[in-house]
């Protein structure tokens, strides 16, 4: 796994590369929290991700209810294969914010 | 280059004894990543032998196993350790802790294993309490749960690390019907979302042919056929279409030994 941060309008953008597992879910959190502590929401893009296990989902379970708890945002951009049925499985694909892509994201 | 989907079980020529008694007869099993593998057979057939062994709880008279690459019967203990990381049993009498809460129970591979934040091991065990409708059940003894409810629970634990290879010994028996059939598509997701390889021993016919890439029919600790569902029901061997069709077995009664038998030690 690997990751890159960008800024994308008001959002940091987080975009998760390859394999989120029990190993690296761990950096994931680290850096989400951070984001969320520096008062801002974030957009994680999901479209370089081809397998999240369940550390991955539950590190976006924390830090999706870090932000509500701040009036923040946490919002999945382009889950599609694997990753999207592990959401789908756990039901979250109805509690996260998900789009499709990046363009759906406005101000 | 042509991709050929490798085997992540196999077994070959294994055979086993307790004592004197031979329980399995050289039996090959073989099983491919991501494929979902029923285990049927009679009571006493060695199914759950078969297990232990793929497990590396037993050791055989002579055959070979390897897991994920790894020859079990020759792998250290390091090894070893590194493979049952990988590996989730849900075994047939559940086996929780009882002086543990459900909850504790589930989240304890994760507390051994990894050196995941609590906040997350918490989760995470919620989640897996959620995935088999045992939210809310978290702090209750597993003396404080019904049969089918610790069933469910021994298998979010079984499955809390995301094992790569699942085993499930008799997922539904004692289950009610519509709790058996949310377990097969539970196992049918787990496979698609988690690519599990799932090894499932199962007396349920509706269950085997629903889930099943393919069955494996043992008999008396013997490989009689392993097939696809349709194969498997439009075999001729009479032993399988007993199973299929619930005939009890006709067995040949010498009479000679049977009088032995009930009169064992006497004169
Ligand atoms: N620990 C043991 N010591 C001695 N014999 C055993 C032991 N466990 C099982 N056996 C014997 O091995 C044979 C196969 O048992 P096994 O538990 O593998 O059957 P099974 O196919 O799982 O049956 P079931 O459907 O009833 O669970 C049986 O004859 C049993 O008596
Ligand atoms: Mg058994």
């Amino acid at each position: 796994m690997s990751y890159s941060q960008t800024i994308h309008l008001h959002y940091e953008r987080l975009v998760l590369t390859g394999e989120v597992d029990l190993h690296n879910s761990p950096q994931v959190r680290k850096q989400l929290l951070a984001i969320l502590k520096n008062g801002c929401s974030v957009l994680v893009d999901f479209s370089e991700l081809s397998y999240i296990d369940s550390s991955g989902i539950a590190t976006l379970v924390e830090a999706f209810n870090v932000a509500k708890n701040n009036q923040l945002t946490l919002t999945i951009i382009a889950a599609a294969g694997a990753p999207l049925q592990v959401l789908e499985l756990t039901n979250l694909n109805k509690v996260f914010p998900m789009v499709s892509s990046l363009d759906d994201i406005r101000e | 280059m042509t991709s050929v989907t490798q085997d992540i079980i196999e077994v070959k020529n294994l055979v086993s004894h307790y004592g004197e008694r031979q329980i399995l007869r050289n039996v090959d099993f073989s099983v491919k990543k991501g494929e979902i593998r029923v285990i049927m057979g009679g009571s006493g057939s060695g199914k759950s032998t078969l297990l232990n062994h793929m497990l590396a709880l037993l050791k055989p008279t002579s055959g070979s196993i390897k897991i994920d690459q790894l020859n079990i019967l020759t792998a250290n203990r390091k090894e070893l350790s590194k493979l049952r990381q990988k590996m989730g049993v849900a075994f047939q009498g559940g086996a929780l802790f009882s002086s543990m809460t459900v909850g504790e129970n589930i989240k304890l591979p994760l507390k051994h294993h990894t050196e995941l934040d609590d906040n997350t091991i918490d989760i995470m065990t919620r989640l897996k309490l959620e995935l088999m409708n045992l939210a809310g059940f978290e702090n209750l003894m597993p003396s404080e749960l019904s049969g089918g409810m610790l069933k469910r629970a021994g298998l979010a634990r079984a499955v809390i690390m995301d094992p790569k290879l699942l085993f499930f010994d008799e997922p539904s028996a004692g289950l009610d019907p519509v709790t058996a059939v949310e377990l097969d598509e539970l196992i049918l997701k787990l496979r698609d979302a988690m690519n599990m390889t799932i090894v499932v021993v199962t007396h349920e016919l509706e269950s085997a042919f629903k889930i099943a890439d393919k069955i494996t029919v043992l008999f008396d600790g013997e490989v009689v056929m392993t097939g696809t569902v349709d194969e498997i029901k439009q075999s001729s061997d009479e032993r399988i279409q007993n199973l299929i069709n619930r005939r009890p077995r006709n067995d040949v009664v010498d009479a000679e030994q049977y009088i032995q038998r009930l009169t064992a030690g006497q004169n």
